[in-house]
């Protein structure tokens, strides 16, 4: 960690106006909470269908992809990442920083909102509110490692990281069976399923899966981007 | 002492050859690395920086190499071309944390002296996206001065300069040549360059065209052929009178311009020259342009000679 890179990635992500648009999202999960809470359906069910696709499902990945692609693809399209690269600083070191400042950016606003939401709609019931935060919080991290890796290695990281989210997580993994091994979303559930009241959340993908994948996807995400950042180039402008 | 070496290098983009085969040792002083818009000069100082890898050959800042070893960056500034630069940070927070990306004992006192050197304490608290042009390069030459390197690049640094914060800039840069320090910085104007540099890299079309003292590369620059336009009142008898001289070496009548085709033999002699014949013969001159003073063909005649 360096607290001057982890400074720059946090004005660099917060300030401008895309700070405000990462509360959008997760105030529309929070109103939308709200007013199915009024709803006259089987409130555990309405929970687990909102908590786990619209917020697992759709706006972790969201933010992931904003905020993962946001600490990183930013400065190196408009060329001020040389003022970190041209330093004596270890690059793993830079990655990591911006890592641990899209991970908590990621928990502010996707799990923190997940919680709350939770709480709205069952209060404490099956511990659902605790276990689809938890899911949130470890595929946003990997999320976040993803999509870091793809601000660095593609110019076109949002179109890339789109097209990841909506067509492999969204059509991909829910349609076909195999697919979910290998879904973000899936090993969140997975874990949502572990915390929560036996039999309240079904998620396809073990536990003894999921979380070594996670660990897999979110280390080797974060040292490839590391190896990758050490080799940037920089297109000359001639 | 901090001495860049070039070791035959090249550098290709798939099938365009940006850097061919370029040999070149840059050592304390100012050294001016000039040539025309794509001769590869960002190419080349992209590879100085670190931020490129050389195709064949090495780079090296005294025997390191300088590709992937971050070791290199306590010795080098960098001064890049591009202007962002965390536009929402004020130019003190901005020197600072280039200061603290180093590592350096004490952060405050370092970016309090580079931007004294740059003397741009009037406007460090004002947010660097507010900045002109000149100010920004300042800024930007305060953070590569943060950590006093022995080493400064600079890619095209006058662009979109004033000419009093040019004159500053060159003074600046002539106070770190004179320290002992390697300073290297591109340009596309050969002015700019002889009154800066003592030594000179000239790179044309990716290949190393000429090197060395400033006065050398002027000579071969104006000594060659100079060819003008000119259409005036009396075309014929301004002919005449120009041909007698010996500071030109022919004249064409051409018919469908309307005007001289004049092939100068001495720039200088030229210039004062015609109008002075002008003048006695009581000639108006309309039009004097000089037909191929663009960089491009300063440069290829150059390279063919």
């Amino acid at each position: 960690m360096n607290r001057t890179v982890a400074r720059l990635t946090v004005l660099g992500l917060l300030g401008r106006r895309r700070g405000a648009l990462l509360l959008v999202v997760p105030a529309l999960l929070l109103v939308i909470s709200v007013i199915a809470r009024g709803a006259d359906v089987d409130k555990h069910d309405l929970a687990v269908s909102i908590l786990g696709q619209l917020s697992l499902g759709t706006l972790v990945p969201i933010l992931g992809l904003v905020v993962g692609t946001g600490v990183i693809a930013t400065e190196i399209d408009d060329g001020s990442i040389v003022y970190l690269l041209a330093k004596p600083l270890p690059r793993w070191k830079i990655i990591t920083t911006k890592l641990a400042v899209a991970i908590v950016t990621t928990w502010v606003f996707a799990a923190v909102p997940t919680f709350l939401a939770g709480l709205i709609l069952v209060g404490t019931q099956d511990n659902l509110a605790v276990a689809f935060t938890l899911g949130t919080m470890v595929s946003g991290a990997a999320y976040s490692a993803l999509f870091l890796l793809l601000g660095v290695v593609t110019r076109h990281a949002v179109v890339a990281g789109l097209a990841y989210a909506l067509v492999w997580e969204s059509l991909v993994g829910n349609f076909v069976n195999g697919a979910k091994t290998l879904s973000v979303q899936q090993w969140g559930l997975s874990v949502a399923r572990t915390v929560a009241a036996d039999g309240s959340i079904s998620a396809p993908v073990a536990l003894g899966v999921a979380v070594p994948l996670l660990i897999v996807v979110t280390v080797a995400a974060t040292a490839f981007a590391s190896v990758k950042l050490a080799g940037l180039t920089l297109a000359a402008e001639e | 002492m901090a001495v860049i070496t070039i070791d035959k290098v090249s550098r290709w983009f798939g099938n365009v050859v940006a850097v061919n085969d370029v040999s070149m040792s840059i050592g304390p002083g100012i050294t001016g690395l000039l040539g025309p818009n794509g001769a590869g000069k960002s190419t080349l100082i992209h590879m100085m920086s670190g931020f490129l890898a050389p195709s064949a050959g090495a780079v090296t800042l005294d025997g390191e190499q300088i590709w992937r070893n971050q070791q290199v960056y306590r010795k080098i500034g960098l001064v890049p071309e591009r202007e962002s630069m965390y536009d929402y940070l004020t130019g003190w927070e901005f020197v600072l944390a280039n200061a603290e990306l180093h590592g350096l004992p004490d952060p405050g006192a370092a970016a309090e002296r580079a931007l004294a050197l740059v003397e741009m304490e009037y406007a460090q608290e004002r947010r660097t996206g507010t900045y002109s042009k000149g100010m920004k390069q300042r800024v930007k030459m305060a953070s590569a001065l943060v950590h006093d390197p022995s080493v400064l690049l600079l890619d095209e640094p006058f662009n979109g300069m004033d000419p009093r914060q040019r004159l500053h800039l060159m003074e600046l840069l002539r106070r770190f040549g004179a320290d002992g320090r390697t300073v290297l910085f591109s340009s596309h104007i050969l002015e700019e360059v002889e009154q800066l540099a003592r030594h000179i890299e000239v790179v044309v079309a990716g290949r190393h065209a000429a090197s060395g003292d400033f006065r050398k590369i002027r000579r071969l620059m104006t000594d060659r052929p100079h060819r003008y336009l000119v259409r005036s009142s009396d075309d014929r008898r301004l002919a005449a009178a120009l041909i007698a001289d010996g500071s030109t070496a022919g004249i064409e009548l051409d018919w469908q311009e309307r005007a001289l085709r004049i092939q100068a033999i001495n720039f200088q002699g030229f210039t004062t020259l015609l109008p002075k014949v002008a003048k006695e013969a009581g000639i108006r001159l309309y039009t004097v342009s000089p037909d191929d003073e663009s960089l491009e063909s300063v440069f290829s005649y150059l390279v063919a000679s």
